[in-house]
């Protein structure tokens, strides 16, 4: 590692104050920074020693808790892509198929981003930020397989720049940038990312008879309006090539979707990572489902279309709701940063997902939208349980 | 009255280097040195010694504009070597020679029995243990023009590798109890002794008589004055409550027991880097090179006067603080480590459980370095500062507070609670690196000063 060390040591001048590319500083730094742990030492008042945790730790074992996702949507685009076909294939081909339709999504979400990012922190003077490695991965996974690749690199450009850098960067953006770039194309260029079509990547062959590519949302959905039962509808959508709706297999995850978002089994693997290394907060997770539950039952209560008496055990695994809840709601920048507060968004991420899936006819799913909304209102929840504390200070004063 | 609490929030930072319960005998220090840096809060400080004299233990050698009855006084008897000064003529240290043998000024004993408030106050503030008397809000020299609401003393200290107090105190009780029954002077409140429940009461605080005893168990900052205050009587805008630390409580009662001020005390020498650790009687201001140089176990050190949250850096040749009863020594942690962000590691203390980081499996102590383990960033996570501090206070709205130099929302926040010690934690345990303790201070100026 010496040798390392004296590389980045023999170009370090060119970076410093009068060297060629001062300007560059940062990403000199930046660089060094993720190859060696920083020689920093402790000022010589204040805390002489400090945490061994560093954000970039933090960071990555976000990432980590993303893995299972991802490789659980490369093998299940490649599953359906073979399902749909007709074709057989071993599960070899499969994984082979899916890497790569995905693995070209995930580098231009990466690279693009890095880029935009970098150019930012050189033009602002700002240090580079782990932020991005988490909203790379984020931005891919809630990518449809078939999704154009200059269409993740503008998406990927207007999140990080409007939804982060425009801010002040990480740790100071209102929405999660993930969920900026998918709803930025959701919005600028629908087809690619709604509907019967775009969910399963044929490539150049045609799916076979009796096929349909719809997402069990969407399934669940035309249940509603033409009055047949949701869950038996569900039950039967494919069932004929074995790739039905049952909760099993979506509970799995072998439905077309996003990359990542499919399996709700995986979602739930990321959850304990994230909960058990205390790097995402267990009360969202768990009021977020809580509230897709009880809104879930709410609408049974209503169940003026055969989707709004759908069971709603069937909700929590459908669509997006748990990869969302678990993976996007929990960025602690956009979310309610007040313990109370947490409980409180969670609840209404999960409760505003299932409204907008069941009484909005253009958005299937929820998910994004409710992340988005909840993310502007979180400031709103975090400053009424503020305003509880300096109350119950006042009150103190007063007594 | 008095009360038993139990808190759960915070972490007990377990280091490698705790000093043995034993007197370690070291060659007394030559040079001493009182350092006005170590007073919070004052302004104006106007030497009152040159070069040259000597002076006794007890003698006036500074004092503050700004509050101009507290004497600030020499610990020790001998001639003045140095007044240092640094930029813009900052008043840095005064460096006293001293006598083999200790002169003590004569400041006369004290009969609390007969004495009026006003004349205890004017003798205490001349006698150089004022200093000791810390007002809250703001952890500032209290004044003498003002009469407290209460008065608290923590009797143990749950920082890393702190001192015993009950050790630090043995034999001193008459003393102790001294201090107190003086401080029961300075207020028409209650003076509160807050000791340690999950020990069993040593004989010294146990048989203390006048004030009120509450206990307060579990982790760190469970022994910081601050939040035991906070769970016994909360701080509002407009009280004024005043702390003294128990080597401080001792040092009044030495002053009105024999009427002189001896600020001879015994400090712990801790940290992984001393090979000789336990117990030794010093004086206040102290050198620590005879205690520090030929007791080291490697070369590359930190010599910190106080415990390693809130202590100072000092030189080998530095002094032993006002407030510090310890001196610790860790080592420098001016190294890159390759990938040290990624690898997993038990041996690297982290309130954390992030991936790889698992010292949380190993139980037994840490050798910690001064390594900031990565670089300053944004507030980023949250729900970390709340778990470390456990007072009814919104950490991060309010450091966030401080830093828009807003004053309505600081104050309201909780701001007149706290002080650099009680977001100690928080500044070890933050992922993003700020300088908490810090940014405290500067709040704390800004409602102070404006």
């Amino acid at each position: 590692m010496k040798a390392l060390q004296n590389l980045f040591d023999s170009i370090k001048p060119n970076f410093e104050k009068g060297g060629k590319w001062e300007k560059f500083h940062t990403l000199y730094e930046g660089h060094r920074t993720i190859a060696f742990a920083p020689d920093l030492t402790t000022k010589a008042t204040g805390a002489q020693i400090k945490d061994a945790t560093d954000l970039k730790r933090v960071m990555i074992t976000v990432v980590i808790a993303m893995v299972p996702a991802l490789l659980f949507g490369i093998l299940n685009i490649g599953h359906q892509h073979f399902m749909a076909t007709g074709e057989a294939a071993t599960w070899i081909d499969k994984a082979v198929f899916g890497a790569i339709s995905v693995l070209p999504i995930l580098i231009v979400s990466y690279a693009v981003g890095l880029l935009t990012e970098f150019t930012f922190c050189v033009i602002r003077n700002h240090p580079i930020s782990e932020g991005y490695l988490v909203t790379g991965m984020l931005i891919a996974l809630v990518m449809p397989p078939y999704i154009p690749l200059w269409q993740v690199a503008l998406a990927t450009i207007f999140a990080v720049v409007i939804g982060k850098e425009v801010f002040g960067g990480t740790g100071m953006n209102i929405l999660n940038v993930a969920m900026t770039a998918r709803a930025f194309l959701y919005f600028a260029y629908p087809a690619q990312i709604s509907g019967d079509q775009v969910w399963t990547y044929l490539a150049d062959k045609t799916a076979v008879d009796g096929y349909s590519g719809a997402t069990a949302l969407a399934v669940a959905y035309n249940a509603g309006v033409e009055g047949v039962d949701a869950g038996e509808a569900l039950a039967q959508h494919n069932a004929s090539i074995g790739a039905d709706f049952s909760f099993m297999n979506m509970f799995m995850g072998w439905i077309p979707g996003s990359i990542g978002e499919t399996s709700t089994l995986m979602a739930l693997i990321g959850a304990v990572i994230l909960i058990g290394t205390g790097v995402a907060s267990w009360k969202i997770i768990v009021s977020g489902f809580g509230g897709a539950y009880v809104m879930g039952l709410v609408m049974n209560l209503f169940a003026a279309n055969e989707f709004m008496a759908m069971a709603p055990h069937l909700h929590l695994v459908m669509g997006g709701l748990a990869f969302g809840v678990v993976f996007m709601a929990t960025d602690p920048v956009s979310a309610s940063q007040t313990e109370t507060g947490k409980w409180i968004y969670g609840f209404l991420i999960g409760a505003l997902t299932i409204i907008i899936r069941v009484t909005n006819p253009a958005y299937p799913e929820g998910i994004m939208l409710a992340v988005l909304l909840m993310n502007v209102f979180a400031p709103l929840i975090d400053y009424y349980v503020v305003k509880a504390n300096k109350t119950r200070r006042l009150q103190r004063a007063t007594v | 009255m008095s009360k038993t609490v139990k808190l759960r929030k915070g972490f007990d930072i377990n280091l490698v280097g705790k000093a043995a319960k034993e007197m370690v005998e070291f060659a007394p220090a030559q040079t001493f040195a009182v350092k006005p840096t170590d007073f919070v809060g004052l302004q104006r400080p106007k030497v009152l010694v040159n070069e040259g004299d000597t002076v006794k233990a007890g003698t006036p050698i500074f004092f503050d504009k700004a509050m101009e009855q507290v004497k600030f006084v020499a610990p020790v008897s001998g001639e003045i070597i140095e007044v240092k000064r640094g930029e813009k003529r900052k008043l840095l240290e005064i460096r006293i020679l001293a006598d083999k043998e200790i002169a003590y000024e004569d400041l006369g004993r004290i009969d609390l029995s007969k004495i009026d408030r006003e004349t205890l106050v004017d003798r205490l503030a001349h006698g150089g243990v004022w200093p000791h008397i810390i007002q809250r809000p703001f952890g500032v020299i209290a004044n003498p023009a003002d009469e407290p609401k209460a008065i608290y003393v923590s009797a143990f200290d749950t920082n890393p590798l702190s001192p015993d107090m009950a050790f630090v105190l043995q034999g001193q009780e008459a003393y102790f109890q001294a201090g107190l029954d003086a401080l029961t002077k300075l207020t028409s409140g209650k003076v509160h002794l807050n000791i340690n429940g999950d020990e069993q009461g040593s004989s010294l605080f146990s048989q203390v008589k006048n004030v009120v005893i509450n206990r307060f168990s579990g982790p760190h900052p469970a022994g910081n004055v601050g939040v035991q205050i906070h769970h016994l009587d909360p701080i509002n805008k407009g009280d004024l409550v005043w702390t003294v630390n128990p080597v401080g409580v001792t040092q009044i009662g030495k002053l009105v027991l024999e009427g002189k001020y001896d600020a001879s005390k015994i400090i712990a020498l801790t940290g992984s880097e001393l090979s000789k650790r336990g117990y030794v009687k010093t004086i206040s201001g102290s050198a620590v090179t005879n205690y520090v140089k030929g007791n080291l176990q490697s070369g590359h050190i930190r010599v910190i006067s106080g415990n390693v949250l809130t202590g100072e850096k000092i030189s080998m040749e530095g002094y032993l603080g006002y407030y510090h009863n310890q001196i610790t020594v860790i080592p420098e942690g001016d190294y890159e480590e390759f990938l040290g962000w990624l690898k997993p590691t038990t041996s690297k203390l982290s309130f954390h459980k992030a991936i790889g980081m698992l010292s949380f499996l190993n139980k037994g102590e840490f050798k910690v370095d001064t390594n900031t383990h990565g670089e300053e960033r944004p507030f980023v996570v949250s729900g970390v500062f709340e778990k470390v501090l456990p007072m009814d206070i919104l950490p991060t709205y309010l450091f966030k507070a401080i830093h828009a130099e807003d004053f309505d929302e600081m104050e309201q926040l909780g701001l007149y609670e706290i002080i650099e010690e009680d977001v100690a934690l928080c500044e070890f345990v933050d992922p993003s690196k700020n300088d908490l303790q810090e940014l405290v201070r500067s709040g704390i100026e800004l409602l102070m000063y404006s």
